[in-house]
């Protein structure tokens, strides 16, 4: 009985080489090009905001129909995404992290780049907002606050759209936060917030994991951004840029233009406005306009004259 | 994927595993738990058949000879047993990013991937516990093997075969490492599921950390014990094997 049972994990590994091998040398006809893209997985790295509201589940499956693809929607938060694109890990990147993006375009790592949708930061209390930055006009200011009464605020630490956003408004405020009040978590914007609530401590949230999280937590919005008439600094674009497959011969490159192409699309850019949790809009389109902003193709301050730098 | 079809054939066991969270009308669509299940298991039991494949040959050469270095040899596996998962991840994941020696084979975010991961962490515990098995067995039946006339390849089985509960208890613990660990199979499988619900590389435990992460601690308990739930389901089925295995 022995021999069988050896027989029996002898064949268990034997189908593991056999599907392992079968893998790969699928997705190596892939890599060689062909005429269609059917049958092609996309890879997308993203930040944790697009995936735990539920949007991308909601729209993706109108693309893997059309195309009749397969999308890989791995949510890493913006910093991992744009490192597992560097790495050519992924053929498409969706983040919310303007400087970060336009470092990555500039680095020769992403091409075609597009806005493609924005929601706002909001900054998150306890109702009884020790600090009392309760409907404060001005970010820089409610977070001076917090650190005046060294109030307790969780940062996500994790080097994500929202965390390089917090770093940005601490600087703007021209304080350095540190001291036991300042707690870095290192987890995604869901698991921060808990923490947050937890603790009775404030901090900085996309507006759509909020709203979707909302109901399980006792924070409040104490400063609103820029949909709710906030401070225009608290704003949250969101872009989507296809790997450059100059750099990664490997990237689907195709298939990552015609993700961009349908996810900038008049019909999806609909989906995504209509798109609600809890009976709120969470996501803004923001890539049809009749007057294109063309600043969205290039890094900020891009010019021909400084590519050379 | 064309491995996916086997899943809908699990006996009724795993069926009713899956259809009795859904009747607490967990927020999940059809067939999502009981892919997560499948990826879970498929990854664990097939990284733990290779690893045995491995450990038990190198548990034997190692329990039967002696040769120059075997204390170090033994405290590196030792050593591998509390190695953290997650820099495990990390080093799967530098071999098998485009940019790693592996790059070509496109594994990354691949249930091979998360495999190759899984092998190196249950390797070790498999490896050392086995190793402990076979030297516990009485010299005396070793002995008595040789005088009865057997070859150097009977002695073994016959050790093997005295030393098959220590055996099953390292497959079990290696298992156990597998199915329950988080850090690697998120950073090698990136937590993928279709649009259609359907897992591709998320298993019960990055199943878990993503409703934790949400804040759906219920949802994280409840899934927490189909996790539990099945690792008591497997350790039952090697037990009752191994028990069957003296009646014979």
């Amino acid at each position: 009985m022995l021999i069988h049972r050896r027989r029996f994990v002898a064949a268990l590994g034997a189908g593991a080489v056999a599907s392992t091998a079968g893998c790969a040398g699928g997705s190596q006809e892939e890599s060689g090009g062909g005429a269609g893209v059917a049958g092609e997985t996309l890879t997308l790295t993203t930040t944790t905001s697009t995936y735990d509201t539920g949007l991308l589940d909601a729209i993706h499956g109108d693309f893997e129909e059309m195309y009749g693809v397969t999308v890989d929607a791995v949510a890493q938060g913006t910093g991992a995404a744009l490192e597992s694109a560097r790495n050519g890990d992924s053929d498409v990147v969706m983040v919310h992290a303007r400087g970060l993006e336009d470092e990555f375009l500039r680095n020769g790592y992403g091409v075609n780049r597009r806005d493609l949708m924005f929601n706002d930061f909001v900054i998150v209390g306890p109702e009884s907002d020790p600090a009392g930055i309760q409907g404060m006009a001005s970010a820089t200011d409610a977070l001076t606050a917090i650190a005046d009464a060294q109030a307790p605020f969780v940062s996500r630490g994790d080097n994500s759209g929202t965390h390089t956003k917090e770093l940005n408004l601490w600087e703007a405020a021209g304080t350095e936060p540190g001291g036991d009040w300042y707690q870095e978590t290192g987890t995604g914007m869901g698991e921060a917030l808990n923490v947050a609530n937890q603790q009775g401590a404030y901090t900085l949230s996309d507006r759509g994991t909020f709203i979707s999280q909302r109901s399980e937590i006792d924070l409040t919005i104490l400063v609103q951004g820029p949909i709710e008439d906030g401070p225009e600094i608290l704003a949250n674009p969101y872009g989507i840029m296809a790997v450059n497959p100059g750099v990664h011969d490997n990237a689907n490159y195709d298939l990552a233009m015609a993700y961009i192409g349908w996810i900038t699309s008049p019909g999806v850019q609909e989906s995504i406005s209509e798109y609600q949790v809890n009976g709120e809009q969470l996501f803004f389109p923001r890539a049809v306009s009749e007057n294109p902003d063309f600043q969205q193709y290039v890094p900020e301050g891009w010019s021909s004259d400084s590519s050379d730098e | 994927m064309p491995i996916e079809p086997v899943a809908q054939s699990l006996p009724g066991i795993a069926r009713v595993a899956v259809d009795l969270p859904l009747l607490l009308d967990l927020p999940f669509r059809e067939g999502y738990v009981w892919s997560i299940i499948y990826v879970s298991l498929y990854v664990s039991l097939t990284a733990v058949a290779l690893s045995t494949l491995f450990s038990i040959p190198v548990a034997v050469v190692m329990g039967f000879t002696d040769f120059p270095g075997k204390q170090f040899v033994k405290s590196v596996i030792n050593t591998g047993m509390g190695f953290p998962s997650v820099v495990v991840g990390l080093i799967v994941l530098f071999g098998v990013s485009n940019q790693g020696p592996l790059g070509a084979l496109d594994l990354i975010f691949t249930k091979q991937a998360m495999i190759m991961s899984q092998f190196v962490l249950a390797t070790p515990p498999i490896t050392a516990i086995s190793l402990a098995a076979i030297t516990g067995v009485d010299e005396s039946v070793r002995d008595a093997a040789h005088v009865l006339g057997g070859t150097r390849v009977d002695v073994a089985l016959v050790v093997l075969k005295e030393a098959r509960y220590g055996i099953a208890t390292a497959i079990l613990a290696g298992f156990g490492r597998a199915i329950s660990e988080v850090g690697s199979v998120l950073i090698v499988g990136g937590n993928i599921t279709g649009a259609d619900g359907i897992s591709k590389t998320r298993t019960l435990t990055t199943a878990i950390q993503l409703e934790a992460r949400q804040g759906q601690y219920g949802t994280a308990m409840i899934l927490g014990a189909v996790l539990v739930a099945l690792v008591l389901a497997v350790n039952a089925v090697v037990i009752r094997l191994g028990d069957q295995g003296v009646h014979r």
